[in-house]
């Protein structure tokens, strides 16, 4: 029982951060169509950018907040500069375009912090604290809470706020969402800053438990994706579910059968979902209109 | 005739380079001898500069000095430096130029294994000596007429550990190692001598090199009855993770960690789980704490000074490995008085005692390294610093 219950925290811990980045392209997903496969370096930013600046002497709150800034502007200047120009290009060339943008992420990140890896002191000190034989970092409470938080955070946004309100319409179909006044490019800018931050928040919120370097955006990207995926892309609800089923399909995979095969959980799961169910769990099943 | 001309201008353009290369290091009092000229290829740029740069820095250093100090046999030496970028076919290139146009004596460079294995079948058909800065036991094993090596091997590094476990009476352990290049060697290697010490490997774990967190195979050691020590090779990340998730799973028992982790930012990067935790290091890396006894001493504190007074950076065991490359080589021409390299190579195998900064060299016709265990300080971190466990 120990044993299961400290393979269930190792795996909702990693799981909430996929879940974050799960999060994020489904923001980006309804309202462009695109999968962004930079999300998982607005992470990095988030854990780098946070890193250098209490480096550089500011307290945590502070360096936190600038870097989740810095993602967002990160984040803002990828719509203007590379998605927005190429408007109306298909899907795919788009989804390339975010390629492309990931792997120059990568390569700035490494001139403008460096190639060593960083860690973040932990929130609230880092006694493991026991739970029925098994043990949890408070870390973990911090990364798992912040995932909610950002969870309900972002429902109340959607449901209550009327620029919320308009990413839902955009999302439902651009083309009405035009004809009733939206803005659309306006919408999909936010759509791209407000992934942006989720990201940042959870490079921050992981950076004490699983370290950070320029690099480890495309494992999260990866990661994420597979969850998005597995829960239905698009669908919030799935986004977080998903993250958190292949993490913990991670944790069981490494604990019971054998960690070689820990990262291939989750590919294995894109494929299976793909075959039995492509829609993915909460996901609506596509419908071609004519 | 046409030919010629543009052969010989050919020719001029790689005298150029080699002469812009080292033209820094020839400009000395002995000019009027004939220059003992040294290659070296190193991978001073790219993926593998770390450590590349502190060899290349470490090999121009030291023949500078030595040029001041007269040269070799009375002749001056000239360093001829190529960089290939950690790219193994640029190695090759240059190693062939290195012996039909450069014509060097002896070579000491080859950053990482994989350069250095392209870079063997072309001295060897040479027959000019090669000394290795790569970390691979298949550099030197089989033994190759003309190729040695300087830096320790991942089983060297695994024979110390053992000895030590031993001598604390730990002979069931858990492994856990990291599916990278340097993982999969060190546990393979360990492995093989694992049975000379009498100690077994109750589990065998494994994590991917860039796993954000290793509790689960962990927890596994944990659940394992009778392990009374557990064993992480691996480099970089994740050896700070295991120790991190180690210290939070509450596992007590003693944990080894490789060398590939010797550095001070392993000490940041696991914090203060890293308490307690035992690894193999070379002197360099605890000069200053190094006994006044130990032979190695002086030897690596000069080596530490002047690289540190030349190049306003700490001084790294990689720098280390071409310093005693260097030395080596000097050391046998010396003793051969002759830059003929069959004679170069055959005192090189003749090496005995030689105190380098990696630790005390002795060669013999079937070990073309000459380290043993003794080059390995076992170290414990407490209180967040190095402290030897050599002394008891």
């Amino acid at each position: 029982m120990a044993e299961f219950l400290q393979l269930v925290f190792s795996g909702l811990t990693i799981g909430a951060v996929y879940a974050l980045v799960a999060l994020g392209f489904t923001l980006v997903y309804n309202a462009s169509d695109v999968i962004n496969f930079a999300q998982g370096d607005f992470v990095m930013i988030g854990g780098m950018g946070t890193v250098f600046l209490m480096a550089a002497g500011l307290s945590l709150p502070v360096a936190a907040m600038i870097a989740i800034v810095a993602a967002v502007l990160v984040g803002l200047l990828l719509h203007r500069l590379a998605i927005e120009p190429a408007r109306g290009a298909s899907p795919v060339s788009l989804i390339m375009i975010t390629i492309g943008a990931s792997i120059f992420i990568k390569g700035v990140a490494q001139l403008v912090f460096d190639k060593q890896f960083h860690s973040l002191p932990a929130f609230s000190g880092t006694a493991p604290i026991a739970i029925g034989g098994a043990t949890i970092l408070p870390q973990s409470f911090w990364v798992i809470g912040g995932m909610f938080c950002v969870v309900a955070g972002l429902w109340l946004f959607l449901e209550k706020t009327l620029i919320g309100k308009a990413v839902l319409a955009t999302a439902a179909n651009r083309l009405a969402a035009r004809l009733v006044g939206i803005n659309v490019t306006v919408v999909l800018a936010l759509a791209f800053g407000l992934s942006a931050a989720i990201g940042a928040v959870g490079g921050i919120l992981v950076t004490p438990i699983t370290l950070t370097r320029y690099d480890v955006g495309t494992l999260f990207a990866l990661k994420g994706f597979a969850a998005a995926m597995v829960g239905g892309m698009g669908n919030p609800i799935g986004a977080v579910v998903g993250g958190l089923l292949i993490g913990l399909m991670e944790a069981f995979g490494a604990g019971y059968l054998s960690s070689t095969y820990k990262d291939a959980v989750a590919f294995v799961a894109i494929l299976v979902v793909l075959l039995v169910m492509p829609q993915g769990l909460f996901g609506r099943r596509a419908v071609e209109r004519v | 005739m046409q030919q010629t001309a543009a052969r010989r201008a050919l020719r001029a353009a790689a005298v150029v380079t080699s002469v812009t290369i080292t033209s820094a290091l020839t400009i000395g009092p002995s000019l009027a001898a004939d220059p003992i000229k040294i290659g070296s290829v190193l991978s001073a740029t790219g993926p593998a500069s770390f450590l590349g740069d502190p060899e290349q820095k470490t090999l121009k250093l030291f023949v500078e000095a030595l040029n001041k100090k007269g040269g070799i046999l009375g002749r001056p030496v000239e360093l001829v430096l190529y960089d290939d970028g950690g790219d193994a076919n640029k190695a090759r290139t240059f190693a062939t130029r290195l012996i039909e146009d450069d014509k060097v004596v002896a070579m000491v460079g080859g950053t990482t294994t994989g350069t250095t294995m392209a870079m063997i079948p072309v001295f060897e058909d040479a027959k000019i000596p090669f000394i290795s800065l790569a970390g691979a036991i298949e550099i030197v094993e089989p033994v190759r007429a003309f190729v040695f090596k300087t830096p320790h091997t991942d089983k060297t590094a695994c024979q110390k550990i053992f000895e030590d476990m031993k001598a604390r009476g730990l002979t069931k352990i858990g492994m856990i190692s990291g599916t990278d290049g340097f993982g999969k060697s060190m546990r393979a290697q360990c492995m093989k001598v694992i049975g000379d010490y009498g100690i077994t490997a109750l589990v065998d774990e494994s994590y991917g090199p860039t796993d954000a967190d290793m509790t689960p195979q962990l927890n596994k050691i944990k659940n394992t009855a009778d392990v009374q020590a557990v064993l992480n090779p691996g480099f970089g990340q994740g050896p700070a993770i295991v120790t991190r998730n180690y210290a939070q799973l509450g596992i007590k028992l003693p944990l080894y960690q490789s060398h590939g982790v010797a550095s001070k930012s392993f000490i940041e990067l696991a914090g203060p789980a890293a308490e307690g935790v035992r690894l193999p290091a070379p002197a360099l890396l605890i000069a200053d704490k190094l006994a006044d006894t130990d032979p190695q001493k002086p030897v690596v504190m000069d080596y530490k000074k002047s690289y540190e007074t030349a190049t306003g950076q700490p001084v790294s065991t990689f720098g280390g490995y071409g310093f005693d490359g260097i030395q080596l080589l000097v050391s046998a021409i010396e003793r051969a008085k002759s830059v003929e390299p069959q004679k170069i190579r055959d005192a090189i195998e003749g090496t005995k005692g030689h105190v380098g900064a990696t630790g005390l060299y002795t060669m013999t016709p079937t070990d073309h390294l000459g380290l043993g265990t003794e080059s390995f300080h076992m170290l414990e971190i407490k209180g967040g610093d190095w402290v030897p466990q050599d002394k008891k």
